[in-house]
């Protein structure tokens, strides 16, 4: 009974400045009459009929198939550059000036490159948002396995764990609280290139369908894009959380533990 | 001396397993370097419990090291086997002193234990079979779900000791493993040690600070003096085997080793 009753709470004082807010701009847009800013109402309307599920297919798909594709492989290659880059000194001094150096240059000043080499279609999306996701991640998987605990490598070496077990066991997880910081980032920097990948070179896409409405001033279907992308944004985030929640359990117990002791 | 004779856990001829010749280590290089063993020179025989005492920060983790093929000497050498040691041998585990930091936070106690195993070849169910007995052996059955940093300091330590038990080394090396467990255990962890060596003929080379516990265990003590660090002396221990904690160290011969040892490491 208590712990329902502060879960009300807690879930109250969460939700009570996102339901001023949409509350405020309901009746608040309903009103104004303001070109820019149309009632709610009508945007919860546009809302269904664009994204529930008529260019579900069309659009929203083919941005999220996009984000996935890009993402796992910043993802999948960030890690393994980063554990052979902290593992082999020789990897990390050949590579680790060009990677500080790449990772500085702003992913969107590569579109128009990208669209000379790749074209407008779904794989030079894919590619530009693997490109721009995967620093993040490589370095974080660095900094994270070089940061390890040198006993933790003794204790391998002395009873020779090694190959698969290793690497899954042992180098990884101990790396995992700063890898799963840098995925994090990289999801962020994934979604945003998804969305400007669309608005500048698309025709396909959540962001091209956002932007498309306000270059023919169909406002309230910019605003229905925008709100799409921040609920998606916010999903992503959520769910990352909650998986990374789950997979650093024994981290979060460990410093609880570190807190109370 | 007839056959009859022998102590049970001293075999009557004396293998050598392991070999520690004019063993040197120097630490950084240049302005920087640091001469922690100088010269050290001993050996171990097969079956054989050999105590190492000296001050702190004499060498002694350092010279495990070296055993455990984790350092290469910077000259002389440490055999196993008459071989040359310059990588972990397979038939050796170490505890470390640094036990809490030798867990892997991430795995349960029991994953902790299996995870050697799977490496050398061990069949699941065997794999099962020795963390069980290791963690009775160390009374902490009802701990292999938890994760270590739920447990203790000593029952951590008591972790990493299973660990090495399951591993089942022919030579098992330990630093300072009985450290920070309570009396009561500290004297079932000694007698758990007595036990192993007596049941598996392990050889066991033990670190500790504790001149008693040391003398209690031992068959030889290796006394090592500091800055740097050189074997002072090798002192024989022929207490009776089973040793036994009321009666082994009530025993006058007990108590004048003890001094021995003390008055050597209080000279440094
Ligand atoms: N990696 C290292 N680099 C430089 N010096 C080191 C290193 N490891 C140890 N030393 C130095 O070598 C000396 C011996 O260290 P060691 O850890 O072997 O001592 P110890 O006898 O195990 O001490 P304790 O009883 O406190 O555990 C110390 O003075 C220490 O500062
Ligand atoms: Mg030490």
């Amino acid at each position: 009974m208590k712990a329902v009753s502060t879960r009300l709470r807690s879930l109250a004082v969460e939700l009570w400045l996102p339901v001023l807010v949409v509350v405020v701009w309901w009746f608040w847009s309903g009103s104004a009459g303001l070109q820019f800013y149309p009632p709610l109402s009508e945007i919860l309307v546009r809302f269904q009929e664009m994204w529930l599920f008529d260019q579900f297919v069309s659009d929203v798909l083919p941005s999220l198939r996009n984000l996935l594709v890009g993402y796992t492989l910043a993802a999948l290659v960030g890690i393994a550059c980063g554990v052979i880059m902290a593992q082999l000194p020789i990897a990390r001094r050949a590579l680790e000036p060009i990677v500080h150096f790449l990772r500085s240059v702003p992913p969107v000043a590569l579109v128009p490159l990208a669209i000379l080499l790749l074209g407008f279609g779904p794989g030079m999306k894919m590619t530009i948002i693997a490109f721009s996701a995967v620093f993040a991640t490589l370095i974080a998987t660095l900094d994270g396995v070089r940061a390890a605990d040198p006993v933790l490598a003794e204790v391998t070496r002395v009873y020779r764990i090694s190959g698969r077990d290793r690497l899954l066991r042992v180098t990884l997880p101990a790396a995992a609280p700063q890898i799963l910081g840098g995925l994090q980032v990289s999801l962020v920097i994934a979604f945003v290139v998804m969305i400007t990948s669309e608005m500048l070179a698309s025709t396909e896409g959540i962001g091209y369908l956002t932007i498309l409405a306000q270059q023919t001033f169909a406002i309230t279907d910019m605003w229905a894009g925008m709100l799409l992308l921040g609920l998606l944004g916010y999903l992503f985030n959520r769910l990352f959380t909650l998986a990374e929640r789950r997979i650093l359990h024994w981290h979060t117990g460990m410093r609880e533990q570190a807190k109370t002791a | 001396m007839t056959e009859v004779v022998t102590e049970p856990n001293v075999p009557q001829q004396a293998e050598r397993r392991l070999t520690i010749e004019g063993l040197c280590k120097t630490y950084g290089s240049g302005s920087n370097a640091k001469t922690v063993l100088d010269g050290l020179t001993f050996d171990v025989n097969a079956g054989e419990f050999v105590c190492i005492v000296g001050p702190s920060g004499a060498g002694k983790t350092t010279l495990l090291k070296c055993l455990s093929g984790l350092l290469p000497p910077t000259s002389g050498r440490a055999c196993l086997d008459g071989e040359a040691i310059t990588g972990p041998p397979e038939k050796l585990a170490l505890v470390f002193q640094e036990y809490t930091r030798s867990l892997m936070p991430w795995l349960t106690v029991e994953k902790n234990i299996t995870l050697p195993l799977r490496n050398k070849g061990v069949s699941k169910r065997e794999r099962g079979e020795r963390t069980r007995e290791a963690l009775e052996a160390v009374s902490l059955a009802d701990s292999r779900r938890h994760y270590p940093w739920q447990l203790s300091g000593g029952m951590q330590q008591r972790v990493a000791i299973a660990r090495a038990l399951a591993y089942q080394p022919e030579v098992l090396v330990m630093d300072e493993p009985f450290a920070s467990v309570d009396a009561q255990t500290r004297f079932e962890l000694e007698d758990l040690a007595q036990r192993v060596r007596a049941q598996f003929g392990v050889t066991v080379v033990f670190v500790t600070h504790d001149i008693d516990e040391a003398v209690y265990l031992a068959d030889r003590v290796v006394v090592l003096g500091s800055s740097p660090c050189r074997v002072r002396e090798i002192i024989p221990v022929n207490l009776a085997a089973p040793r036994d904690q009321v009666r082994t160290k009530a025993d006058p011969a007990f108590t004048e080793l003890r001094s021995r040892v003390f008055e050597l490491i209080r000279k440094g």
